[in-house]
């Protein structure tokens, strides 16, 4: 086959042996979807076959079409970087980002409207929910995450990607895990593990995808021209690393059968709660924190044009971050039948947690120092300084609600959904939004986005959404809180559930309003990303390296 | 050589950042989680906690496929109004058989820890089918497909054998008996009730969802939601020989 195109170009290895992979993958999950216990399992193993035979027809395909040599690692003496899966991944955060926000917004106005339901299954709270958290954390925060790490690893360490097939599998595996787990949801198949729904097959599967990133990021790294190890790869590092041990840990299970979709999870009772909560607070810890501190140490020094304020603080806070962070998750458990020493454990460690967590804040603020007139004049800029401003806030609100006297009342009411929104939406998402601005003009060698009014309207529209989703779910779970112990002067409880229920209504409400204005900040940025590229003015000159088919032809 | 300039070493190689990375967060996960499989409050056994029987496991699992856990608890706090507002507070040994765990994290609807028995098996069937009709304020999804759906139980044996395998005490007796369990605790007038009593001891069996023609998903449900916290006996439970 390969002497019809050309007589010296042969199949790589990467290339025969990840075509085999995908055409075994193929076989055996027409296999299982034969045999299948149920039809949502089926449907994914049809969907396993279907990508797989596009795997192959793809890498097959692309050898025919490619050019004998492999791509230069450099042009010129500069880099030739690899920035075409940063671009998959790019706009991928900015669809998942709008699909998770308007799911968001869905299961809020259920809450408010429980009509809104529709009595039908896959549309019912309960599955809907795992949905939106999958849908924001994993899919829009993931894809941030990937493709900021693969643009800057490249950039701080001016050397090529490692691997040809990888990048791209990595990039669209880690999309495909997201159709397969969150089709799931929809179709009741979970593990029913907060965070950590997905089943055995989607676990196994994003294994491989993780594994791969590791690989692809470490290799690169070690091809870097720099002596040094730019900070934000620490943090990347770190967030890579161990999210792998994390995800092991928690989904170790034992499938009933390779036909059933159904597993059984390994931990049981309180084991399996703190296994669960020293996953799910690292999760956090790890994917929400420390990764997204990687894109504050690399765009906004790159925004501010300044350099990054302490190097000494971000050794401390790198070291104390993710030592202090792992111990934390017991906090979850507070009065649970965890014992006492683990659940002080937990509240000490998460108490100490905020000094390196605004070590953190404080080197990213004080990076502005000399360049706060930017703020003014850049509002990219400013969604990531007022990130980093609510990342400090949610860190200070975190350590305090972790306090088991605090915690005896905000348990188990929507003062920690607020809590978490308060990281959510203003840190990570935030964050996001400023690195995703940065990178589409960069990636697609624009001189400026399309327009930096809609990013000013974006910025104004989404703050006014947090504070009335956080403020409103303050009350609403302070409020509750003292409802659950508020006794009468008789000695009686005072309120029975369901007052406190129907207590919760106009913040519910209101809730939903905040949500409804995030999703419209989110389209307003789709849009100007979407001009931007389509017709934002073109950089004259190409910066270094950005189109090597033009000089590998010369 | 200054203190900063050591750190130079793992800043220009990348194998040692990672071993580093490793060393500093395995610490604290295995100094908080080892110590659980050993301590006597987290593996002790009480009496009466026994595992699920099929049918109670096949409503678990549809518990767990709805997303209960999204908005109930199964975790009882020692603080004097939970005690009073949902009964005697959780103990570790009364989710023991719990894989996952269902302890939840948010309470939209109440805490179902000691659920069981407080409603008659028409509340919870109205409550599943239209929660509204029976709690006007509610905000709960209905559920009416349920008591329509079949329950499919055909891998329930192979579901209990993995459990075994990984320590829950499944007899090869109970093994053999999970499917025929499905229809006998579904069904009051079964003449094996008593056999599946004594393979699964106070184990309630009827008709739950009022419908004796097919064993449904809300038989299963409802059958879970009845024996949810009632395994101990209080009156004859020593706090004092557990102490947290």
């Amino acid at each position: 086959m390969a002497q019809a195109v050309s007589p010296s170009k042969g199949m790589t290895f990467g290339e025969m042996g990840s075509a085999l992979a995908f055409a075994a993958l193929a076989l055996l999950s027409i296999i299982i979807a034969a045999k299948a216990y149920t039809p949502g399992y089926a449907f994914h193993a049809y969907l396993f076959a279907a990508a797989s035979v596009a795997a192959v027809f793809t890498i097959v395909n692309r050898y025919y079409e490619r050019p004998l040599e492999p791509p230069p690692l450099t042009i010129g003496g500069k880099p030739n970087y690899n920035m075409g899966p940063v671009k998959f991944a790019t706009i991928a955060s900015v669809f998942w980002g709008i699909a998770g926000f308007t799911i968001g917004l869905l299961i809020a106005l259920q809450l408010a409207f429980p009509a809104l339901n529709f009595d039908t299954a896959w549309l019912s709270f309960g599955r809907m929910r795992p949905l939106h958290t999958s849908a924001v954390i994993f899919a829009f925060g993931g894809n941030v995450l990937i493709a900021s790490s693969f643009y800057v690893v490249q950039r701080t360490c001016r050397a090529r990607m490692v691997g040809d097939i990888a990048p791209w599998f990595v990039v669209l595996g880690y999309n495909f895990f997201i159709v397969i787990a969150g089709t799931g949801y929809l179709l009741g198949i979970t593990q029913g593990k907060e965070y950590a729904e997905p089943e055995w097959y989607a676990d196994l599967f994003l294994t491989i995808v993780w594994v791969t990133y590791f690989l692809v990021f470490l290799g690169t790294v070690m091809r870097r021209k720099e002596p040094h190890i730019y900070v934000a790869n620490w943090f990347y590092l770190a967030f890579i690393l161990t999210i792998a041990v994390l995800h092991l840990g928690n989904n170790a299970a034992i499938p009933v059968s390779i036909f059933s979709p159904k597993s059984y999870i390994v931990w049981s009772g309180v084991q399996d709660a703190l296994v669960q909560w020293w996953y799910g607070h690292n999760a956090v810890g790890f994917f929400l924190t420390a990764g997204f501190l990687a894109i504050m140490y690399y765009f906004i020094p790159k925004r501010a044009e300044r350099p990054v304020y302490s190097y000494r603080l971000s050794i401390i806070h790198f070291w104390s971050l993710i030592f202090m962070y792992i111990w934390a998750g017991p906090h979850h458990l507070h009065y649970t039948a965890l014992p006492d020493w683990a659940q002080t454990l937990g509240m000490v460690f998460s108490v100490m947690l905020w000094m390196p967590s605004w070590g953190g804040m404080i080197n990213g603020l004080m990076t502005l120092s000399g360049a706060w007139d930017k703020l003014r004049t850049d509002p990219v800029l400013r969604l990531m300084v007022v990130s980093v401003a609510f990342y400090g806030m949610a860190t200070f609100e975190g350590p305090l609600m972790s306090v088991k006297a605090v915690n005896s009342l905000s348990h188990y009411t929507d003062w920690t959904i607020g809590h978490v929104h308060a990281g959510a939406l203003g840190w990570v998402a935030y964050i996001s939004f400023g690195a995703i601005y940065c990178l589409v003009p960069w990636l697609w060698n624009k001189k400026e986005l399309y327009s930096m009014k809609a990013v000013s309207w974006h910025f104004w529209i989404s703050t006014l959404g947090i504070v009335l989703y956080i403020s409103s779910m303050w009350v609403a779970g302070i409020l509750q809180g003292l409802m659950w112990r508020a006794y009468t002067s008789l000695g009686f409880l005072e309120y029975s559930f369901i007052e406190t229920v129907e207590a919760m209504n106009p913040f519910y409400v209101i809730r939903a309003l905040g949500g409804a204005f995030f999703v419209a900040g989110s389209l307003i940025m789709a849009w100007n990303v979407w001009k931007t590229i389509s017709v934002g003015e073109a950089v004259e000159e190409a910066p270094q390296a950005m189109q090597p088919v033009l000089v590998a032809a010369e | 050589m200054s203190f900063w300039s050591r750190h130079k070493i793992f800043e220009t190689n990348s194998i040692i950042l990672i071993i580093g990375v490793l060393i500093v967060i395995s610490i604290g996960g295995l100094v908080e989680i080892v110590p659980l499989f050993y301590l006597k409050s987290t593996i002790e056994k009480v009496e009466g906690v026994r595992p699920y029987t099929p049918l109670e496991m096949a409503g678990r699992n549809i518990y767990v496929r709805e997303g209960c856990y999204n908005c109930h608890s199964q975790m009882i706090r020692p603080l004097r109004d939970e005690v009073e507002r949902y009964g005697h507070y959780s103990l570790a040994a009364e989710s023991m058989y719990d894989r996952p765990f269902q302890w939840g994290s948010k309470r939209t609807g109440p805490d179902l820890a000691r659920l069981g028995n407080k409603y008659s098996d028409d509340w919870h069937k109205d409550h599943l089918k239209d929660p509204r009709a029976v709690v006007p304020g509610s905000i709960m999804p209905s559920y009416p497909w349920l008591e329509n759906t079949e329950l499919d139980a055909a891998s329930i044996a192979q579901e209990l054998k993995v459990q075994a395998t990984l320590g829950v005490p499944y007899s090869d007796e109970m093994l053999k008996h999970a499917e025929s369990d499905i229809r006998i605790q579904a069904n009051a007038d079964d003449p094996n009730t008593v056999d599946l009593a004594k393979r699964y001891p106070k184990a309630q069996s009827r008709t739950f969802d009022g419908n004796p023609q097919k064993v449904t998903e809300a038989d299963a449900l409802i059958a879970y939601l009845q024996m949810l916290g009632t395994q101990v006996d209080f009156k004859l439970y020593d706090n004092k020989a557990n102490v947290r």
